[in-house]
């Protein structure tokens, strides 16, 4: 019994105290780039238009860190609406196509096709369709870019089961369905994640630049481009580190929702990503 | 032989794969009686794994009548009748011991108390008590498919079809498991079909060995194993024991040459 793999131990504390070594490094690098970007900027009197200094940025953020911070929230829920859309939808084509392969192969070439299609050129489109003010207008852009990685995914998930497994399920005469419901989506259930942590990002970048076209005023992107256009820039960089946090955020959330439902994996706290 | 009622009759059943153009299986006619131990054994493509898939409704046979347990291999699959071994232990990496084990009940629509207790029943059985909730990719090979033949034997299955679930371990857990195998179907009274490579293993393990020729695979002769009941670690060193595996591999070695199979006689006596 001596050649048993010990479980990996699930203590959230120790979790914690090894990320800190495991990120420590980085957030040495993170502060040395601050720090000489700060340095740079003093020496060589860089313009604030360039590159405003890390101060100035941190001071833009805190005087309007509730503006922001409202900001941020309307173009999260875009976000967050159109991944929710464009989640739910590629799963379900995912679904459809491994149930039915042939369905998939007179489908697959659009949506290879589609995936190269610039999503973002269709902004002023959607914007057209349901109104600038609309959120979805923004949420459509979110949800087409998070389609195809999400369903790309999926669809492999779902379809890379051993077929010693399938055989399993009958000779214990299990149906389509129950075939699915106990090997299939369990086994695409890590791939689902790997292709919602992308499209977590996305959703972000679509709904920013969807904002771009136009968009209510308390929208995140809109207050970017306006204080660029008022030259006030080290406000427009708050607005990106704002962005960027939300992403961010919402990235780790996905990853923590992840931990929880696929923690049955083979060190799957181990993994870096 | 006597003829009791069959666990498994095959009839005339023939396989070609790709509209004729492999010939994988020809003429297979052989019955087993309940509570057998049959082995399959052959060189590499001599279609013993197919015949294995043919028994157990996994594949269709291009001619022939497969009869288990009185009816159509078909029936017998609907009916749960089937516990199933690969060679890989297949199990499910999201779902622990327990679960892996209890997954054909759970199909089967046992109520939680009563697949509680059977799980219980079947880890005690095969000796994994203590590792109820550890996932498989935390267990040895050999334990990993200790846990796929309890999940096979969970439901009472009237036959078990094995296919060298031990080809993947290194000998001393395959000769092991081997004790354990005989043990477990001592005690549950099952027919158990066992494909392998191994003609040690499956002079050991069976009641008759059912040697196959390749290209295409046809029964080139059986040997019925009079080894006494139950077998040990003694058993390895009986004479009779070297004896058995000799004939074995003769008939294996006759097999192999591309001539008709040795003795069809000895196949159709074994009708009922």
């Amino acid at each position: 019994m001596s050649t048993v793999v010990q479980p990996v131990p699930r203590s959230f504390g120790r979790t914690i105290g090894r990320r800190f070594r495991d990120w420590l490094p980085a957030l040495v690098v993170f502060v040395l780039v601050l720090v000489a970007w700060q340095g740079l900027v003093e020496v060589f009197n860089i313009r604030q238009f360039l590159l405003p200094k890390p101060t100035a940025i941190l001071g833009a953020l805190r005087d309007n860190r509730s503006d922001l911070w409202s900001a941020g929230i309307v173009t999260f829920k875009e976000a967050l609406g159109g991944f929710a859309m464009g989640s739910t939808a590629a799963i379900l084509v995912a679904l459809v196509l491994a149930r039915w392969r042939r369905v998939g192969g007179a489908i697959m070439p659009y949506a290879i096709a589609a995936n190269a299609v610039p999503i973002i050129a269709f902004a002023p489109i959607t914007n057209n369709w349901f109104g600038l003010l609309n959120p979805m207008s923004k949420m459509v852009i979110a949800a087409v870019l998070c389609f195809f990685p999400v369903f790309v995914n999926t669809l492999r998930g779902l379809t890379s089961v051993e077929p010693a497994s399938i055989e399993l399920m009958r000779s214990y005469a299990a149906g389509e369905i129950e075939t699915f419901r106990r090997v299939r989506i369990p086994n695409a259930l890590p791939f689902i994640f790997t292709g919602l942590k992308v499209a977590s990002v996305l959703a972000m970048i679509g709904a920013v630049v969807g904002e771009y076209f136009g968009g209510p005023l308390d929208a995140l992107g809109v207050v970017i481009q306006n204080n660029v256009a008022l030259f006030d820039f080290p406000l427009a960089w708050a607005g990106i580190i704002v962005a960027s946090a939300f992403g961010i955020a919402f990235y780790a959330a996905v990853a923590v929702a992840e931990h929880f439902l696929t923690g049955w994996q083979p060190a799957a706290d181990s993994r870096s990503d | 032989m006597s003829a009791p009622p069959a666990a498994v009759s095959l009839a005339g059943v023939g396989k070609t794969f790709g509209k004729g153009a492999v010939r994988a299986l020809e003429d297979i006619d052989l019955a087993i009686a309940p509570g057998e131990f049959v082995s399959l054994i052959g060189p590499s493509g001599c279609g013993k794994s197919t015949l294995l898939r043919i028994v157990g409704d996994l594949i269709q046979p291009s001619v022939g009548d497969v009869i288990v347990n009185g009816k159509p291999a078909h029936r017998a699959r609907l009916d749960h009748d089937y516990g199933i071994v690969f060679q890989s232990a297949v199990l499910y990496d999201w779902r622990t011991v327990t679960k892996n084990i209890s997954l054909p009940l759970e199909l089967l629509g046992w109520s939680r108390g009563r697949r509680n207790e059977r799980v219980r029943e079947m880890v005690e059985l095969v000796e994994l008590s203590g590792f109820e909730s550890h996932h498989p990719w935390q267990l040895s090979g050999g334990m990993q498919q200790r846990v796929s033949i309890a999940r096979a034997l969970s439901f009472d299955p009237a036959l078990l079809l094995m296919d060298e679930p031990f080809g993947a371990l290194d000998e001393m857990t395959r000769e092991r498991l081997n004790m354990e195998l005989l043990r477990i179907w001592e005690r549950s009274g099952s027919t158990i079909v066992f494909v392998t490579h191994s003609i040690p293993e499956a002079v050991f393990l069976s009641t008759r060995v059912v040697v196959m020729s390749p290209r295409p695979g046809r029964i080139a002769g059986i040997v019925e194993v009079d080894l006494p009941q139950p077998r040990g670690a003694e058993t390895r060193e009986q004479p009779r024991f070297f004896e058995l595996v000799t004939e074995v591999r003769e008939r294996l070695a006759g097999s192999g040459a591309a001539t008709a199979p040795t003795e069809p006689a000895l196949v159709t006596e074994e009708r009922v």
